[in-house]
């Protein structure tokens, strides 16, 4: 009897098998793209915002009819994996968007810890991966199915000394950093080489350091206040901008104070408080004081989800849009996923001046984009405003 | 002008470290063992100071009193080191008493065991989110002829340096205090006279804990964002100042503790800041080459000054 039911079952999953396999050669009549999103584990905030913009990209192209390719088109579907904040699910996510699911193209992970390992899974399976978010240089190094949709942490430098040049003119900078740690350490350095690349040798005249779990920064202050600086550059995470800015100011430090996107947290301005206000940081997108199409995205997805999307929201959907370009721009579906992969991979590679919400973009031969930043100013209620878009 | 500058940054600076150091002090010299925890009791300190002034900040919003701002610090800083002292006694009582007869190795242990349980305790309660230290007094900057103080840096100072002196004067001039230093003077004998040794104990990481708590409100209010792991550099470098004051010395912690803010301030002076603290605690190691006891600490002897 067993027996009978076990032969039953294997004969009618052959069958199925078959008229699945039937089905498959007649060539694709939807296209469909994963995200790989972090929708539980440490940062859901962050997966919310990837599958809310992509869902909006979504409803988008669908109620166009389609994807445009050649002379047809195509029903999107998305396949939405969560990969639980962990790296070893984002590269299990990702290795079943591509073999189970047969994604055309994949969108995510955010956080570089995923990014890196799940690019490395993406690139060995020759598919296009392209992560909004991720700002660690390895994620996208020597994998060429592998891009970006925002800066990587180097190019802040620069576009900070452009920006301050530009706006006040000054000639002698400051600098005061974590020397223990790698992100504020790099973007110091950055910033150093690019200030003196504007203003010669000797033009940072302070170049102050502490190590992480310091409180008191009064003898560094004291030293940059008494150096003929002009202002101060202190690319730090949000607990101690707010006691650098402080202390400064009881110091009698009036210049400007300027930051990076680390300082993008709404804890700065609770920690900081009025002390805050009116200084100036770069970052990826700016909700406040938005105009034309990041402003029309913004007013959307707030009157959708009720509130105002964060910069990991904006680069989603600059990536999905990326995506639908390159698709595009493919010409063609063949149906073989694997010519289809490498076409839009070189879709992506080859795109110029895409005009996103977060700036224009276009992508270097590691797959980064070479984009313009955004300068926030803290304004008077303590809001992150748009104050000019620097480009390098 | 940089110098003075310098001098009235060390000050505030070195007013946490005598504070703390001045618990470290006191419990070697009645129990001959270093409580490795008392930097997290600071911690604990300061988010006592945390709760007790939110909490009075948010009764007064809603009228139960009317309280002017610098009152309601006063009234923080007198209840946390109240609330913190018994912190102070349960971790004698749960942690210390068990092993009094322990060799001293593991209840050294013990202090870091106790300090990660408080950690840890505070981020599984309150979780890794920095916290704000309410402002009850807005701050005020003096410029007198380019050097910038803060009514904030004054108080700082007063008040430690007023607890430093009542501390002194309460082991001078209390029959308590004259146990305490009976107690200092020789571990063994003085209890067979009568002065009851556990009372003595939990006095002590009372009083302790009570002054780290204080530091670790006027620390909240320098430097207004805490988190559970703050007490762990501050503790191990009040350390230094206590052993560097001399072990027992409530007048040799005070002024190690201001010493140790000084050096570290103005080492940066004329150095990279990036080689402050590799500099300053080199000086630290070269002082205690020579004074191996310490600046008030006693040489070859169990007697220990209070």
């Amino acid at each position: 009897m067993t027996r009978k039911v076990f032969i039953l079952a294997m004969v009618s999953i052959f069958a199925v098998g078959l008229v699945f396999f039937a089905c498959g050669p007649k060539g694709p009549e939807t296209i469909k793209i994963g995200i790989n999103a972090p929708l539980t584990g440490d940062i859901p905030k962050v997966g919310e915002g990837t599958k809310f913009a992509a869902q909006m990209w979504l409803a988008d192209v669908n109620a166009a009819g389609g994807i445009q390719v050649g002379d047809k088109k195509y029903k999107v579907e998305l396949v939405i994996e969560d990969n639980e904040s962990k790296a070893e699910s984002a590269v299990k996510a990702n290795t079943k968007l591509i073999t189970e699911d047969e994604v055309l193209a994949i969108v995510g992970p955010q956080s570089s810890k995923q990014a890196v390992p799940a690019g490395g899974k993406a690139n060995e399976l020759q598919t296009p991966m392209i992560s909004p978010w991720s700002t660690n240089p390895n994620t996208t190094k020597d994998r060429p199915y592998i891009f970006r949709g925002c800066f990587l942490d180097p190019f802040q430098g620069p576009v900070v000394a452009k920006f301050v040049k530009g706006e006040f003119g000054f000639t002698k900078a400051a600098v005061l950093y974590d020397v223990a740690s790698d992100y504020p350490k790099g973007l110091a350095e950055f910033f150093k080489a690019a200030w003196e690349d504007l203003n010669g040798p000797g033009s940072v005249v302070a170049f102050e350091s502490f190590t992480t779990k310091d409180t008191d920064f009064s003898s560094q202050l004291t030293k940059i206040n008494n150096s003929g600086a002009e202002f101060l550059f202190t690319p730090q995470y949000y607990n101690e901008v707010a006691l650098i800015v402080q202390q400064a100011h009881q110091l009698g430090w009036d210049k400007p104070i300027v930051g990076s996107d680390s300082w993008g947290s709404s804890e700065t301005v609770k920690l900081c408080g009025k002390d805050c206000y009116g200084l100036f940081f770069s970052t990826h997108y700016a909700a406040a004081g938005a105009k034309g199409a990041t402003k029309e995205f913004i007013d959307r997805y707030k009157k959708e989800h009720g509130y105002v999307p964060d910069d990991v929201a904006a680069l989603t959907w600059d990536s999905m849009r990326i995506v639908q370009t390159a698709i595009e721009n493919c010409g063609t579906i063949t149906g073989d996923i694997k010519k289809d992969r490498t076409c839009v991979k070189d879709a992506l590679a080859s795109i110029k001046d895409f005009d996103g919400i977060t700036g224009a973009m276009t992508f270097n031969a590691d797959g980064d984009p070479s984009k313009c930043a955004v300068i926030v100013r803290i304004s008077d209620q303590g809001e992150f405003e748009f104050y000019k878009s620097v480009c390098p | 002008m940089v110098f003075f500058q310098n001098l009235i940054n060390a000050l505030q600076w070195g007013s946490f470290y005598a504070l703390i150091a001045l618990g470290y002090s006191m419990v070697y010299s009645i129990l001959m063992l270093f409580n490795f925890a008392h930097g997290d009791i600071f911690m604990v300190g300061a988010y006592i100071g945390f709760g007790v002034s939110t909490a009075l900040v948010s009764l007064a919003a809603m009228g139960a009193f009317a309280l002017p701002g610098w009152l309601i610090l006063v009234l923080t800083i007198i209840i946390s080191m109240f609330l913190t002292s018994f912190v102070g006694m349960i971790v004698e009582r749960v942690g210390y008493r068990p092993l009094r007869d322990a060799p001293r190795a593991s209840a050294a242990i013990t202090g870091l065991m106790i300090g990660i349980i408080l950690e840890t305790g505070n981020l599984a309660l309150l979780g890794a989110e920095r916290v704000k230290f309410p402002s009850l007094i807005e701050t005020t900057t003096y410029d007198l002829g380019g050097v910038f103080v803060t009514n904030k840096k004054i108080m700082i100072v007063l008040v430690s340096i007023t607890l430093s002196f009542a501390l002194h004067q309460f082991i001078r001039r209390t029959r308590w205090g004259m146990a305490m230093r009976a107690m200092a003077f020789d571990f063994a004998v003085v209890p067979l006279m009568g002065v009851p040794l556990n009372r003595m104990a939990a006095l002590t990481f009372a009083l302790g804990s009570a002054l780290a708590a204080a530091a670790g409100i006027l620390f909240g209010v320098a430097y207004p964002v805490l988190d559970p792991y703050m007490g762990i550099l501050i503790g191990w470098k009040a350390f230094v100042a206590a052993i560097l004051g001399g072990r027992g010395s409530v007048v040799g912690a005070t002024l190690a503790g201001f010493l140790l803010g000084f050096i570290e301030m103005f080492v940066p002076m004329i150095f990279p800041s990036t080689l402050r603290d590799f500099i300053a605690y080199t000086i630290v190691l070269l002082i205690l080459v020579f004074r191996p006891h310490g600046f008030f600490g006693e040489a070859y002897s169990a007697r220990l000054r209070l």
